[in-house]
């Protein structure tokens, strides 16, 4: 008894001292916060926000709730950060295996890549990347198509849009292609492990997606047509572009100094875990037989994952995190749209910020959660 | 990471700042601000991160303006020296904040007066220093002369956290036209974006649009439209729950407008004080007890008048020889044809 008490004694005060530092707080808030004549609660948030933002995902206008604003402002969010997360992740691999080359040019570059960017500030990049393109990219009227359908000018990008006729039937394709190649994975990987057979499981599942789609053209009524943007006059020198979809230049400015940026220290975590496998193993795999394709397919990538994906679900949180300076350049993201203008609009200070702390932390913790999920699956199985 | 970091922290002294003041709210009964400021030597004031006529820094640090003058007529009355001011520029989202939680004492930073900021969040507004509306700028070359010339899909730049949201919301829904609204956290880079073409149209207060218009590249590519979508009262604010100090800046700002109706500037302020008119007496500290209700001396008005001097010379000086707006328009006397009209003092 004695000696349990010893144990949790200092951690129950630890605790009741936080409760109470937490409470303090708390009541003089309320106290201060009734002496000036503020109200403290979450009623504004059902009510009409009356400002407009820039792009959203969602239907939204100033008619519409705070609560819809905040959720537009969380879309765009995560929007910038999965696209800059996918980048990251892409260019941070290919840098990675580049720095190993043994070619001497792509191994420098690569070196020079993750050094330059990773030693410049973030917000100074982000300016760099929105002000260069505004001044280098060409007002609507003087843009060269891509392509003969997209449009990269000074207002953003504008690219066709698709007009679906029976989507559901070319939907429901879609999945019926992803349920046969699960089963057919699965019945390969069986036929292997008991007959020793492989099945060119790769060509099935791209054959597959091919043929069931363009089926749904063929018998199932699917049409597709695109709805090309025209350029608009508004004024004598003012032009725009209608129809198709635009993105605009500070969501593209945004993610793409975000992942260029998280990328040089994905990079290194990839380069960290190629290193970490110990030299014989691919010795041992080659001495088997393996082709160096499957050398890296089965031996090599397997142990280095385990090494690269801790370090690399702190840099998909940092990313995330710093998408919050997306409101230096007006891309209207949670910050911008919530802890900004609807902060403003109502005055709502505590309540505004510990919203929009608790949406970064649950964010954060998702993708935690998800990526321990992942590391997990990988890690080796103790049988 | 440093915007969240630097929110974590804000909160963090929003809370310790709160706490601090339950101490302070039980001491004084009379003017707790006006104590504290004697007590430490400086007022301490809460202006714009620099727009020209308003309050703006030069190269010295030295700022200038008629939201500045409000600050430093202050620091003349209760201070007996205009230079004695802190200056804290704030962005139009940290501004309240600032105010409400003790940060500085004053906010003079082209603040629009409306129902809702009055009431709701702690704040009081004492009066109007500049009568403003918002407007539009565009390129001259875009031969757009008239905001009926507005077509679907034009964008416009602005700031966000301000009344002009709203405006621009509501000026654009009235008129059925589509727009795309880009809103930045501050004015420089409103600017720079506009002016590298990113939008159509800048808009904000008529005052702000002229007084940026000299930071573009080029000035003379650029016109501010006729039109006025809004009423924007500008004026300076203070905390609720000290209503000594209230009347202070209220009557700080009156004295420079009245001075300026009966004639007095800094240069004749002392050659004042023997007039036949008891009103203008009163208002040099030569008649009356002007101060004693608010535990000033009797010569507050007078040092505000001398070393501030009156509204049209504080005018002239900020935004008139400037060449932001040398139109006084609305803000010129209610004997000259403007709206400006102040309760006498007496």
């Amino acid at each position: 008894m004695n000696f349990k008490l010893k144990d949790i004694g200092p951690q129950l005060i630890t605790v009741l001292a936080v409760v109470l530092v937490f409470g303090f707080f708390t009541y003089n808030a309320q106290v201060n916060m009734e002496n000036r004549g503020i109200d403290f609660g979450y009623g504004f948030l059902s009510q009409e926000s009356s400002f407009d933002v820039q792009f959203s995902l969602i239907e939204y206008d100033g008619s519409h709730s705070y609560f819809r604003a905040y959720l537009v402002g969380l879309l765009n969010t995560i929007l910038v950060s999965v696209i800059g997360i996918i980048l990251a992740t892409i260019l941070g691999v290919i840098v990675g295996i580049a720095r190993l080359s043994p070619n001497y040019l792509i191994n420098k570059f690569a070196a020079f890549y993750v050094e330059f960017f990773r030693n410049i500030p973030l917000l100074l990049q982000i300016f760099f990347w929105y002000f260069a393109a505004l001044r280098a990219l060409p007002l609507p009227q003087d843009a060269e198509p891509m392509f003969g359908i997209s449009f990269l000018t000074i207002k953003g990008l504008f690219v066709p849009a698709f007009i679906w006729q029976n989507f559901n039937v070319f939907f429901y394709s879609i999945v019926a292609a992803i349920i046969a190649i699960i089963v057919i994975r699965i019945h390969a990987k069986k036929k292997q492990e008991t007959l020793g057979k492989q099945t060119p499981v790769l060509f099935i599942s791209i054959g597959l997606l091919l043929i069931l789609p363009l089926l749904s053209f063929l018998i199932g009524g699917v049409r597709l047509s695109f709805e090309i943007p025209v350029l608009k006059q508004l004024a004598t020198t003012s032009f725009i572009y209608e129809g198709g979809v635009s993105l605009p230049p500070e969501l593209i400015a945004l993610a793409l100094s975000l992942s260029l940026y998280t990328a040089t220290f994905i990079a290194e975590c990839v380069r960290a875990g190629i290193q970490g496998v110990g030299k014989g193993q691919k010795e041992a795999a080659a001495s088997i037989g393996l082709t160096p394709n499957q050398v890296l397919k089965l031996v090599i990538m397997p142990q280095a994952l385990r090494i690269i994906i801790p370090p690399t679900t702190n840099q998909y949180l940092n990313l995330t995190k710093n998408s919050s300076l997306a409101a230096a350049i007006a891309y209207p993201d949670l910050v911008l749209v919530f802890a900004g203008t609807a902060l403003m609009q109502t005055g709502k200070a505590i309540e505004i910020v510990s919203i929009t702390m608790f949406t970064y932390l649950s964010l954060s913790i998702s993708i935690s959660i998800l990526m321990n999920w992942y590391n997990k699956k990988i890690a080796i199985q103790e049988k | 990471m440093f915007k969240y970091l630097k929110q974590l922290f804000s909160l963090v002294a929003m809370v310790a700042v709160l706490f601090t003041f339950t101490t302070e709210t039980m001491a004084a009964k009379k003017s707790k601000t006006l104590k504290n400021t004697q007590k430490k030597g400086f007022v301490r004031c809460g202006v714009s991160q620099g727009l020209p006529g308003f309050s703006n820094a030069d190269a010295a640090g030295n700022w200038t303006g008629v939201d500045v003058d409000v600050c430093r007529a202050v620091a003349a009355a209760v201070l007996g020296d205009a230079n004695k001011v802190k200056f804290t520029p704030l962005s139009a989202k940290e501004r309240f904040t600032a105010l409400t939680s003790g940060e500085i004492d004053i906010l003079s930073r082209n603040t629009t007066w409306t129902l809702s900021r009055d009431a709701d969040i702690g704040l009081t507004f004492v009066g109007v220093n500049f009568y403003d509306g918002q407007g539009f700028m565009v390129r001259k070359s875009s031969g757009i002369t008239s905001t009926s010339q507005f077509k679907n899909g034009i964008s416009a730049c602005t700031n966000i956290g301000t009344t002009t949201e709203l405006n621009m919301r509501d000026f654009f829904n009235s008129r059925g036209i589509s727009y795309e609204p880009v809103a930045f956290e501050k004015a420089d880079e409103v600017v720079a974006a506009y002016d590298a073409g990113r939008c159509d149209t800048y808009t904000t207060d008529k005052s702000g649009l002229a007084a940026q218009r000299t930071k573009m590249k080029n000035p003379d590519e650029h016109i501010v439209l006729p039109e006025t979508i809004s009423k924007e009262p500008l004026g300076p604010v203070v905390r609720q729950g000290d209503s000594v100090w209230e009347d202070i800046v209220r009557w700080s700002l009156n004295t420079m407008i009245e001075a300026e109706e009966y004639g007095i500037t800094s240069a004749n302020a002392d050659s004042m004080k023997t007039s036949d008119n008891p009103q203008i007496k009163r208002l040099v500290g030569a008649e009356g007890e002007m101060g004693a209700a608010f535990g000033l001396d009797n010569e507050w008005n007078l040092r505000i008048i001398k070393q501030v001097g009156n509204y049209g010379e504080s005018y002239k000086r900020n935004i008139a020889d400037t060449g932001i707006l040398p139109d006084r328009g609305p803000n010129e006397l209610w004997t000259k044809g403007g709206i400006l009209y102040v309760p006498p003092s007496r």
